[in-house]
C-alpha cells in the first residue's frame, strides 16, 4: 500500500443530510473513518445511527453532501452501485439470511452470483469461512433450524465471503437472547483485532470498551460527540451522552 | 351409458388438457414478467404493469377470446400455424385461443406473485443488495422463489378456474370438452342430465387432483422463518 492509498479514510462522508419527509434525520455529518479502524455508534433509540450506517452503501440514499467508500465516490442505482455494495459487509439486526436457502448456500451465493467465483470454490471458502465462526456443523441446515446466534454468525460469514473492505454492523446483538451475545461479540472482537474496518452500531459498552478505536454519540441526526472509548465512557462531554449512558449503565 | 361411446369424449378432454397446460405454462411466464415490471424501479415499466393487469383483468374472457379471433386473425391477419397445411383452422383457433388465455390469466398469476412478495420481508431483498446482487438477480434469485411457495395454493386456485375456463375457446371452435357436451346436447336431448355429468365429473377429476396436489406441494416447500 503506497502512503497515499493508507492516507485515503475508508469511509468519508461530509456535509450529509437525510430526510424521511418533513423528518430530518441525519444533520450535516462529516465523518472520517481511516483504514483499520474500529467505530461503535451510540445513541438513543431514533436518533439516526440505522440511518448512517444504511447510507453508507446507499440502501438509503441521501439528499446532500457526498459520501467515499475508500476514495471512491458511492454510484447512483445501477452496475457501479451494486460494484460497490460488494466491497461493503453489512449485518442486520434481524440476520436477513436467505430463509430459502441452507446456511452454506447463503454463503456461497453472492460470491458465485457476483463474483462469478465457481461452485467448487466458493462452497470451500463458505465452509472456512463457517468453521471460523464456529458453526460448521450447521452448515446444510436452513436459518429457521438455527439458534439466534448462530443465525447472526452465519451472517457474519456471508459478509466476509465477499471479502469487503469495511464491514457495517447495525445492532447485531439487539434481536439476541443474552445468552447468545457472547457468542456474536467474540467473532466481532476477531474481526476487529485482525484489522478489518469496522462501523457498529451497539449499545454493548464490553464491545466497545474492548474492541473500539473510537466512539460516536448520535444524537437527533447529528454526531454530538466523537471519542475514544475512554475519553467518552470516562467523561462524557455532553449532557446527553451523560444522560444517555446513565440510563444503559443501570440496566 | 353406452350412448358415451359414440363420442370421443376423451378425445375432447384432451384437448381441454393442452388449452390448459400450454396456457397454464404462458401465464405463469408472462405473469412473472408482469408481476416483476410492477415491482421494479423503472417508472415506465410499472405503468405498463398497472395498465395491462387492470385493463386485461377487467375485460370479458369471452371477448379476450372472440378478439383474439376475430380481432388477431380475421382482421390482422395474425395466422399461429402453417396456413398451408389441412389442419390450418384448427390450429390456428388452438392457438389463438392460448394466446387469449395466457393474456387473461397472467393478470391472476401477477396479482398473486405481487401478493406473494408482499409476504417476503424487506429485510430479505436487501441484504441481498448489500451483497452486490442486481436488481434482477436480487428479485430472481430471492425474493420471486420465496414468493412462489407463499402463493402455491392461491395458484392452484388461478390453475383450476384456468381449467374451467378453457371451456370458453367453444366460442372460436376449438373441440374441446364443452363443445363436445353442446354436440351431445342437440343429439341425446332425452340424457340431458346424464351429459352434465359426465361432463361436470370429467372436469372434477381434472382439476380436484390438481388442487390436492398443489395444496400438498404448497406445505411442502413452505418457507420456514
Ligand atoms: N423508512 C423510513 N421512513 C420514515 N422514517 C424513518 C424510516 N426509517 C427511519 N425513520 C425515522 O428516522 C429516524 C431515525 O431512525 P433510525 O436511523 O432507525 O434511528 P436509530 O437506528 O438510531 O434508532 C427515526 O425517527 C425513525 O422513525
Ligand atoms: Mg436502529
Amino acid at each position: 500500500m503506497t502512503a497515499a492509498a493508507a492516507a485515503t479514510p475508508m469511509i468519508r462522508m461530509s456535509g450529509v443530510d437525510k430526510f424521511f419527509g418533513p423528518l430530518h434525520v441525519l444533520r450535516n455529518i462529516d465523518l472520517e473513518v481511516p483504514k483499520g479502524q474500529v467505530v461503535v455508534v451510540l445513541g438513543p433509540s431514533g436518533s439516526g445511527k440505522s440511518t448512517l450506517c444504511r447510507t453508507i452503501n446507499r440502501l438509503e440514499p441521501i439528499d446532500k453532501g457526498t459520501i467515499e467508500v475508500d476514495g471512491q465516490p458511492l454510484p447512483a442505482e445501477g452496475r457501479a452501485l451494486a460494484k460497490l455494495r460488494a466491497e461493503v459487509g453489512m449485518v442486520f439486526q434481524q440476520f436477513n439470511l436467505f430463509a430459502h436457502k441452507t446456511i452454506v448456500e447463503n454463503v456461497m451465493l453472492a460470491p458465485v452470483r457476483v463474483r462469478g467465483v465457481g461452485k467448487d470454490e466458493a462452497r470451500r471458502t463458505a465452509l472456512e469461512l463457517l468453521e471460523r465462526v464456529g458453526i460448521a456443523t450447521q452448515a446444510d441446515k436452513y436459518p429457521a433450524q438455527l439458534s439466534g446466534g448462530q443465525q447472526q454468525r452465519a451472517a457474519i460469514a456471508r459478509a466476509l465471503a465477499m471479502r469487503p473492505k469495511v464491514m457495517l454492523f447495525d445492532e447485531p446483538t439487539s434481536a439476541l437472547d443474552p445468552e447468545m451475545v457472547q457468542e456474536v461479540l467474540d467473532v466481532m472482537t476477531t474481526l476487529a483485532a485482525e484489522g478489518m474496518t469496522m462501523l457498529v452500531v451497539t449499545h454493548e459498552m464490553g464491545f466497545a470498551r474492548k474492541a473500539a478505536d473510537r466512539v460516536l454519540f448520535m444524537a437527533d441526526g447529528e454526531v454530538v460527540e466523537d471519542a475514544t472509548p475512554e475519553e467518552f465512557f470516562g467523561a462524557p462531554k455532553s449532557a446527553r451522552a451523560r444522560d444517555f449512558l446513565g440510563k444503559i449503565l443501570t440496566h | 351409458m353406452d350412448f358415451l361411446s359414440r363420442y370421443d369424449l376423451l378425445g375432447a378432454f384432451w384437448v381441454t388438457v393442452q388449452l390448459t397446460v400450454f396456457s397454464a405454462i404462458g401465464s405463469l411466464v408472462w405473469g412473472t414478467v408482469l408481476a416483476a415490471m410492477r415491482v421494479s424501479p423503472v417508472p415506465v415499466m410499472r405503468a405498463f404493469g398497472t395498465a395491462y393487469v387492470n385493463l386485461v383483468r377487467n375485460t370479458p374472457l369471452t371477448l379476450i377470446i372472440i378478439g383474439a379471433s376475430l380481432g388477431l386473425y380475421s382482421t390482422l391477419g395474425l395466422a399461429l400455424a402453417d396456413d398451408t397445411s389441412g389442419t390450418f383452422l384448427k390450429d390456428n383457433n388452438f392457438r389463438l385461443a392460448v394466446l387469449g388465455f395466457v393474456a387473461y390469466t397472467a393478470t391472476f398469476v401477477c396479482e398473486s406473485l405481487r401478493a406473494g412478495i408482499n409476504t417476503v420481508p424487506v429485510g430479505q431483498a436487501e441484504a441481498a443488495r448489500a451483497l452486490g446482487l442486481r436488481f434482477g438477480q436480487t428479485l430472481g434469485i430471492v425474493v420471486l422463489p420465496q414468493a412462489f411457495r407463499a402463493v402455491i395454493a392461491p395458484l392452484a386456485s388461478v390453475l383450476i378456474a384456468l381449467t374451467k375456463n378453457t371451456t370458453v375457446a367453444s366460442a372460436i371452435g376449438v373441440a374441446e370438452a364443452s363443445l363436445l357436451m353442446s354436440e351431445m346436447i342437440e343429439n341425446e336431448s332425452d340424457k340431458l342430465f346424464l351429459v352434465f355429468a359426465s361432463i361436470a365429473v370429467g372436469f372434477v377429476v381434472l382439476t380436484l387432483p390438481t388442487g390436492l396436489l398443489l395444496g400438498w406441494v404448497a406445505k411442502k416447500v413452505a418457507v420456514k422463518r
